[in-house]
């Protein structure tokens, strides 16, 4: 295999459910790829198909879902790759985990259990194996006294400890890919950046590649390299995190910065980005931000935006983007 | 603590306590413990300006909320509201009190009936405290749904017709019917997108800015919470540890745990912000029916030495005014980066 393949490549990926009678099409040709040990982002509001593109890739959801496009593991299509298949795959190369941990967890079953089962599944090791290795995982990932922890039960556990287990079952695998979907948004602020830490951690001392999905822009821009928004089932803005915080291109990621307050420097009201997201059932025609963006031309509103390419490294889906000067949501800009 | 509340306040906690008694997980002989939920929190808000209430999740805030508007009796301590202490809670006057201290919830879904048009639950509250015939009260629903940016066909959709930022908007609409002097508003945005809830957010300031309305908003989103509040306490384990003035208190935390927050913070680095200074604080909020001795906060914390363990430190004025419970709030390192 030549060396410049990328780990996991995602190449017009398309999601499509049946939502009775009407087709919603909420993964819409994304191409995304994730090298070995990269750290990427993916940021969207609420529906922008941001959890739903790793759950098709990995063959993780229902039946009444339509995928199509290729997800390339090492070469290899998993959305053409039969159920076996996918489950050998599932939790050894690629692992996920989610935002609530606690209803990730079994309840019932004790922590150590939970982890020697991930263990034993993965690795073939035998109990006395399991429960060595299921200790030295809790310790990896920073669970004081792993021993005593691992016949605790979840609800003896905080929602940051029951994160950190989810985390040791992920590891389990040794998995090339972590694909961690909104991991710290059920837990305090404290608590959150101990997780955002220990992941970074983890991931320069294993070398497994992450994808960050997140609707947080500041939990994304400090812990990945390069970062891909989403809007509306498509990726509008592909770039390193430091272009594209510093200099946003599309409006929607201009419009996303713009909207959050600062906690230092003078109070300025919030750029609101008007109307909401289109309805996945009912897409416009063309850019699907169109209708929503204070700098779009006849032309958005009628045909989908290719993709383009500012840098090598930086991709932008706007046909107006080499027009624009700063953001559009600068008042000046949109006074003017 | 002063034996009248300042003449200015429109609301005023004084020693503001409650206590639960909780059954001990698995003890015997239904032994109790006492959980602090709120332990003695004061503060003013005059009118037309909104108090930031932070801190996570257990700190006591959203029970403080609910101490406020007497949904639930204090074990301690007064709040009086206008000047005048809150009536016993279920009496016909604290009943004509509520409709001048309404509440906003996190999930507009859950706050709204689903099989009533919403236009009928923002009239409601106006039939419920007799304060205007259905006739009227359909014109006052109309008007105040376009002070908050609904448009008039929106008054016979149902809650599940409508986006998330138009709920909120519903169930703002519902709390200023009655012309409020105060809304307390529990995590009023968290449930949103980002770019819905600047508009929320804007509409909140908007409203304040037209009615003189008060705010009594409580966030874990530190950022959010800046930019509506005048000033800000922040809460830990059932007490006040940092308050004062906003932009003060966030530009300059003194509170080793307000540091921390501020810290924790992730921001994308916007032209120009400066890097924070990077605490990450080991461990959990202790359990808040076994706070510990001293200050609450001294497990946790990088800068605790033995006095921290043996006193409960007050809340005590700063230079520039603000209160601060932290033996060595003189004594910590320097809080901004050079």
């Amino acid at each position: 295999m030549p060396p410049e393949t990328p780990l996991l490549a995602l190449e017009g990926l398309t999601v499509d459910f049946d939502a009775g009678g009407r087709v919603a099409r909420a993964v819409d040709g994304v191409d995304l790829a994730v090298g070995r040990g990269d750290a990427v982002g993916l940021v969207g509001e609420s529906g922008s198909g941001k959890s739903v593109t790793w759950l098709a890739a990995l063959g993780l959801l229902p039946s009444r879902a339509r995928v199509a496009g290729r997800a390339r593991l090492d070469g290899e299509d998993l959305v053409a790759a039969p159920r076996r298949r996918l489950e050998a795959i599932r939790g050894r190369r690629i692992a996920m985990i989610f935002q609530d941990p606690a209803s990730s967890l079994n309840p019932v079953h004790r922590i150590g259990r939970q982890v020697e089962e991930a263990i034993r599944l993965h690795r073939g090791a035998d109990d006395g194996a399991a429960r060595a290795e299921a200790m030295r995982l809790l310790d990896q990932v920073g669970i004081a006294d792993p021993r005593r922890r691992l016949d605790d039960y979840p609800h003896q556990l905080s929602g940051g400890m029951n994160q950190r287990v989810m985390i040791a079952i992920a590891l389990a695998g040794r998995p090339d890919l972590l694909i961690a979907d909104e991991p710290t948004t059920a837990l305090d602020a404290t608590i959150q950046a101990q997780i955002l830490r220990l992941l970074g951690d983890l991931r320069r001392a294993t070398g497994m590649a992450m994808v960050l999905i997140s609707h947080d822009l500041g939990v994304v821009s400090e812990n990945v390299d390069r970062v891909c928004v989403m809007y509306a089932g498509r990726v509008v803005e592909e770039a390193p995190a430091d272009a594209l915080f510093a200099q946003p291109r599309h409006p929607y990621t201009q419009g996303l910065l713009a909207a959050l307050p600062s906690l230092t420097g003078p109070r300025q009201r919030l750029a609101a980005i008007p109307g909401t997201v289109p309805e996945p059932w009912n897409l416009p025609a063309g850019c699907s931000f169109a209708p929503r963006c204070p700098a779009a031309a006849a032309e958005c509103l009628r045909t989908r935006t290719p993709g383009l390419a500012l840098t090598p490294e930086h991709a932008v889906t706007c046909t107006r983007v080499l027009a624009l000067r700063g953001s559009v949501w600068d008042r000046r800009q949109v006074a003017a | 603590m002063s034996d009248r509340p300042p003449a200015l306040a429109l609301l005023a906690a004084d020693g503001l306590t409650r206590h639960y008694r909780v059954r001990r997980p698995g003890a015997m002989f239904g032994r109790r413990d006492l959980l602090r939920a709120v332990d003695g929190v004061s503060f003013a808000i005059r009118p037309g300006q909104t108090l930031g209430l932070v801190g996570e999740s257990g700190c006591g805030k959203s029970t403080t909320a609910k101490l406020v508007l007497g949904l639930a009796p204090a074990t301690a301590g007064t709040v009086s509201f206008d000047g005048a202490p809150l009536p016993a809670i279920g009496t016909a006057a604290w009943r004509d009190l509520r409709r001048r201290m309404q509440m906003v919830f996190q999930d507009p879904l859950g706050a709204l009936d689903r099989r009533l048009a919403v236009g009928w639950q923002i009239m409601e509250p106006l039939l419920i405290h007799r304060l205007a015939g259905p006739r009227d009260a359909r014109e006052r629903a109309r008007a105040v749904m376009a002070s908050v940016g609904l448009q008039p066909h929106h008054f016979d959709r149902y809650p599940h017709e409508l986006s998330g930022g138009q709920r909120q908007r519903v169930v703002l609409a519902r709390a200023l019917i009655t012309e409020p002097r105060l809304l307390v508003c529990d995590e009023p945005i968290s449930a949103l997108d980002v770019s819905i809830q600047a508009q929320v957010v804007n509409l909140l300031l908007d409203l304040q800015e037209k009615l003189g309305v008060s705010y009594l908003f409580i966030s874990h989103d530190l950022k959010v919470v800046r930019q509506v509040s005048h000033d800000v306490a922040v809460m830990y384990l059932g007490r006040v540890v940092e308050q004062g003035e906003a932009d003060a208190l966030f530009r300059d935390p003194v509170h080793p745990y307000t540091r921390a927050l501020v810290a924790a913070i992730p921001s994308p680095a916007l032209g120009g912000e400066r890097r924070r200074e990077r605490i990450v604080l080991s461990g959990d909020p202790p359990n808040p029916i076994a706070v510990p001795a001293g200050c609450a906060f001294h497990p946790r914390c990088p800068w605790a030495v033995a006095d921290c363990k043996a006193a409960t430190p007050a809340l005590r004025p700063m230079p520039d005014g603000r209160l601060v419970a932290c033996h060595r709030a003189e004594a910590t390192p320097e809080s901004r980066a050079a």
